[in-house]
Formats: C-alpha cells, structure tokens, sequence
C-alpha cells in the first residue's frame, strides 16, 4: 500500500511538473507574444523595452525563465506582468469563492443526483421514470454559461428574487447574503451534472437488482423498498462516489470558470479568464498549476480510497 | 416492453452488426433525435439559401436600415440601439442583433461553424485516439509508457483552462509550427484544441480493448500467417474497435460542440464578426433586456443540438452495447 501511494506521488509530481512546462511554452511560443513590448506601452522607445527586457530577465534563455518564475511561484513572490500584482495573494483572494462555490454545487449534484436515481430505479419503465430520464438529457445537455446568464437576468436582475450577480462574504455580510448569492450559482453547477449522477445510479441500481445478493434479501421478506435501499444502493453508490471525487476535482480545477464568470464571482477561474485577455502569463501559469494540482490530487485520493475499499484490486 | 425485445433477439449466429441496427431502429426516440440532427445539419447546410433570401450575409451590418412591417416604417436598430424582434418574414425573420445583422441568417451560418467544429475536432479525436489506443495497445513497451503517460498529462490539464489559454494565444498571431500553418482568425484553432483535448476520452479505453485483443487467437493466427504489426493492427485489430468507437462518436461531438460554445462565450473559440452559437450567446447577454431574443435563438439551437446527439448516441450504446460504461466531459 505505501509502495503504491509513493508511485502515485511520483507520477503526481510528474504531472504536474509536464503541465507547468507546457503552459510556460505555450506562452513563450506565441508569434510576437514578447511581454516586454506590451509591458513597456505602445509609445516606448528601444531602450525603454530594452530595460523592461533586462528587468524582467526577459533576456535570459527559456529554462532560466522558467526556473525563475516557478521558483517564485512557490515562494509566493510572482507578480503580474500587467500591474505588477502579487499573483498568490490574488488567489488567496479568489479561493474561498471558487471553494464556495464549488462545495456547494458538489453537495446538491450529489444529492439531487442519489435522489432522482433512486426514484427512477424504484419506477424503471414507468412515465416517471420516462421523465426523470428526459430531464436529465436536458440538464446534460444545457451549455453552464447560457442557463446561467438567463437565470441571473430574469431571476436576478428582472424579477430581483435572487441578487443579480457578485459575491458576498460571510464574514462581511453574513451567512444568508452568503448563501443568498450562491443559490443561483450552485444551482446552475448542478444541474448538469444531476443529470450525469441520476443517469448512472439507475443504471447501477437496475443492475444491482438482478444480483443474487438482492434475490436473497427478497427471499428473506424485505419489503422492496428496504431492498433497494439497504442492499443494492450501497453497491450501487461506489461509482458515484469516484465519479464524484473526479467532477469535484474538474470544478476545482477550471470547470467553475464559466459559472464563476457569468455570475461575476471574482473567483480564481475569473482571475484567469481575464488574465489569459492579456496574455498576463505568471497568473494564467499559477492557476493553471493549482487546476492540475486539485484533478491530480482527487484522481490520486479516489485511487487510493478505491484500492482500500476494494479487496479485488491488488496494489 | 420485454416481449418487443424478444421479439428482436436474433436467431443464433445473425451478425452482431445486423442486430445492433434492428434494435437502433426499435429505438423510436433515438431515430427521431437523430433525424432532428440531421435536420439541423441539412439547415445549416442551407445556410447560403436563407441569406439569399434575406438579402444579406452573415456579418453585415445594417445600422442605418429600415424596414416596412404591416404597412409601417420601422428601424432595423431603433436610436437607443434596440433592435428589432423577429419579424416571422424572409427579412429579419428571427429578428437583428445590436449591429443590425440578420439573426436567422447568422444562426444558420453561426451551425456552419458549430457542427463543423464539432464534427471536425471529433474526426480529430477520433484518429488520434485508434492511432494512439494502436499503438499502446498492440506494442506495448516503452511505446505503451510515453503515450499512456503523455495520455496522463493530458487528462491532468484542466480543460477549460487550456482551451482558454490556448485559444487566446493563438488567436493573436496563428500558429506556424513546421509545416502547419494556421492563422489567428481561424476556425482550425479551437477545432484542433478541442480535437486532441477529447481523443483523451476515447484513447484510453481503446488502449485497454487492444491490450485485451491482442491476446486472442484470432491475432494469434494472423501472426501465424506472417502478418506484420502494422497489417494486424489495422486488418485484425480496427475492426473490432469499430462499436466501441461508434458508441463515444455522437457524445464526442455533443462535447464538442458544448466546449465549441463555450469557448466562443468566453472569446477564445470563432473569431467575431463570424458567428457561432458561442459568440451569438455572448453578444447577446449585453442586451439581455431589450432584445432577449438575441441570446434565447442560438441557446435553443445549441440545447437542442446537443440534446439529440446525447440521446442518439444513448441509443447507439443500448444497441451496440448496453453494458459500455461510457463518459465523456467533465
């Protein structure tokens, strides 16, 4: 078991460190993507440009500015290129909205999901089950970024029942304005991914159902309801919890940006969608480090929970 | 519902491949959801007809115009830049948006590029999963590490992200990288990006059905008779990927397609003035309350897009393969 955590480990690392080069080069080879002619303005002479080059040791070969800049990274000392801002402090700022925002979202998924499958497994074939079906093929299929702009406006904005938009933090504003200002945001999250959760937990659960476990728990005299409850729902539920671990991971790590933009959160994914407009690398390199960190971190976490859960699977 | 089935269950030894199309076409609701794509695609097609009709092309503006509806003069974009809802005639049928531009014609132009993204980076996704899932599979070895490995990486970036970043360096200046060539403005940017981002899904369980292939007897045999690597992969092996890939290929695209939108959303997929749903929606949120319907026309078409591949390519795993535990997106 150490043995294979260690291996993940390893190759968490390893990940990580592949991600942090590419997104350095994806930068570094932009035709004229040069930050110091932007940095220096438009009306900058050579010798302006020439000193923000020297400065920023723009000069020096790539792998030097790569060192240079994940060094900083991880002492907390990067700046933006753009105003000069310090990147982590900026993220810290961001984070508890992105993690606000992305609990709460992962608690209604999981639990409208568990819900709705249930309900469609009980009523397999039956018009419910029809419809719960259709309705998770819709919220499947709904683009995060359109229902939310339409629910902040008409919600919102129109109707005025939900705050149009922006976060308010607990500590400032109070646990209701909190949660008040999240409602719509979650709800959108989840929605999609409602869908995902119902979807496999019936089929698990219609599956579980033809077990032999199940036909001696019937056999015994439980009532159907217990069956489904207390003996095929525990099997069917391992899956949704890896499936879990991994879209909570996804969120965490970059999946929250539309949301997050759309109902102007402010939180770490908008940070980077608005530093990416200005081609602002040391930001778009420290999120995107972050983003990888948490799906690497959940797959790691989930493989190693499964193992320990799992006696079939031998390390 | 059990009986019908039955009634569809083969005599023994009927190709498997029969089977799968007789149980699609029982599927009443996977076939209409598939012909309401196909409907789409030919609209889309279609496209040139429309404008020909409405007299204007995608991404001109018409500021200045004015049109006659029921006997009165109305302006295309009145004075405090409202502009006009749908019309229901050939002229402005779906209405104009904020530059006075046609949006029927924009959106059927606006599916051009979203099914042609779409489709595109899934045919991209789709070469590069068999080659890679191939080349793992068969070879093993250190061949095996570098992709599975590059596969990890790949899987490990956040998507979005990469989209995003990768749209909007690009979009600058293009990409010159030996003899590939594209410049900033085009649609080959996001289409590549979202090609490779989703060979990742299908890549990986096609890596482990060719790991399990090639231990039969049937390749067995074929090596028997001399046949190289290259002919059992492709001759013997391909073949039996062909489901596995038919099931993802429907679900590929709707991601596509909803990755296509948001990218564009966030201006980093189809450059503007051209449309796409993603940049339609986008241009529409400013002026939500004036003209809703600038941004309710192209999200319509975009569920519904998506809605009848996700429910065709359900119904194409029921009939090909109803245990396939299948996901695509995150």
């Amino acid at each position: 078991m150490l043995r294979f955590i260690a291996r993940r480990l390893a190759g968490m690392l390893a990940v990580l460190f592949a991600v942090s080069v590419l997104t350095f080069l994806i930068f570094a080879v932009i035709p004229d993507g040069a930050p110091e002619d932007r940095m220096a303005g438009p009306t900058a002479s050579p010798g302006e440009v020439a000193a923000v080059r020297r400065e920023w040791g723009f000069d020096k070969p790539l792998y030097v500015q790569y060192a240079r800049t994940m060094t900083k990274i991880f002492t907390g000392d990067v700046v933006s290129y753009v105003d000069r801002t310090n990147v982590v402090e900026e993220i810290g700022r961001g984070a508890p909205r992105t993690f606000s925002l992305a609990i709460g979202a992962a608690i209604l998924w999981v639990a409208g999901g568990i819900a709705l499958g249930l309900f469609g497994a009980a009523r397999a074939g039956r018009a419910t089950d029809r419809l719960i079906t259709v309705l998770a093929l819709i919220g499947v299929s709904m683009p995060v970024f359109w229902l939310g702009a339409l629910a902040s406006h008409y919600l919102g904005f129109e109707a005025g029942i939900f705050p149009d938009g922006g976060y308010a933090e607990i500590g400032r504003h109070g646990l209701l304005e909190w949660l008040w200002h999240l409602v719509l945001p979650w709800s959108v999250l989840a929605v999609v991914l409602i869908g995902v959760y119902s979807r496999v937990l019936r089929s698990n659960l219609l599956d579980a159902l033809h077990a032999d476990y199940v036909r001696t728990a019937r056999a015994k005299g439980l009532s159907e309801g217990a069956v489904l409850r207390r003996h095929a729902l525990p099997n069917a539920l391992i899956p949704i919890v890896t499936l879990w671990g991994l879209d909570f991971g996804a969120v965490l790590g970059g999946g929250a940006v539309l949301t997050e933009s759309v109902f102007d959160l402010q939180g770490v994914g908008q940070y980077f969608a608005d530093s990416v407009g200005r081609l602002d690398v040391p930001p778009v390199l420290a999120v995107t480090m972050l983003g990888t960190f948490f799906i690497v971190a959940v797959n790691t976490i989930v493989d190693i929970a499964y193992a320990a859960l799992d006696p079939r699977i031998r390390l | 519902m059990d009986e019908a089935r039955h009634a569809l269950e083969p005599a023994t030894g009927d190709d498997p491949w029969r089977l799968a199309l007789r149980r699609l076409r029982a599927n009443r609701v996977a076939i209409g959801f598939g012909a309401l794509f196909a409907v789409l695609l030919a609209l889309s097609l279609a496209a040139p007809l429309w404008a020909h009709v409405a007299g204007t092309t995608p991404s001109r503006n018409h500021l200045a115009d004015t049109i006659v509806i029921d006997g009165q003069r109305r302006d295309v974009v009145t004075e405090d830049r409202v502009p006009i809802g749908p019309t229901w005639r050939a002229k402005y049928f779906l209405g104009a948006d904020g530059n006075g531009r046609d949006v029927a014609v924009r959106l059927l132009y606006g599916a051009r590029n979203s099914l042609f993204i779409g489709i595109t980076a899934t045919l991209i996704s789709v070469l590069l999963a068999v080659m890679l899932g191939l080349l793992a599979g068969y070879l093993r070895g250190w061949v095996d590490a570098v992709v599975s490995r590059a596969l990890d990486v790949v899987w490990a970036f956040p998507v979005l992200l990469l989209g995003i970043a990768l749209g909007v360096a690009l979009a600058r200046d293009g990409l010159r990288l030996g003899p590939l060539s594209i410049s900033g403005g085009s649609k080959w940017i996001p289409t590549l990006i979202i090609g490779v981002v989703g060979a990742v899904y299908l890549a990986r369980p096609l890596r482990g059905l060719v790991l399990s292939l090639r231990e039969q007897d049937f390749v067995e045999a074929a090596r028997a008779q001399g046949a190289g690597p290259l002919r059992i992969m492709l001759g013997e092996l391909l073949p039996n990927l062909a489901s596995t890939i038919l099931v993802f290929v429907p679900l590929l695209v709707a991601n596509a397609i909803l990755l296509e939108g948001a990218l564009s959303f966030l201006g980093a997929g189809v450059r503007p003035p051209d449309p796409s749903w993603g940049t339609m929606i986008g241009d529409g949120v400013a002026l939500l309350t004036s003209a809703p319907h600038l941004m309710i026309v192209p999200g319509v078409m975009l569920v519904a897009t998506v809605l009848a591949l996700n429910v065709l390519g359900d119904g194409v795993r029921a009939a090909l393969d109803p245990r396939a535990k299948v996901r695509v997106g995150r």
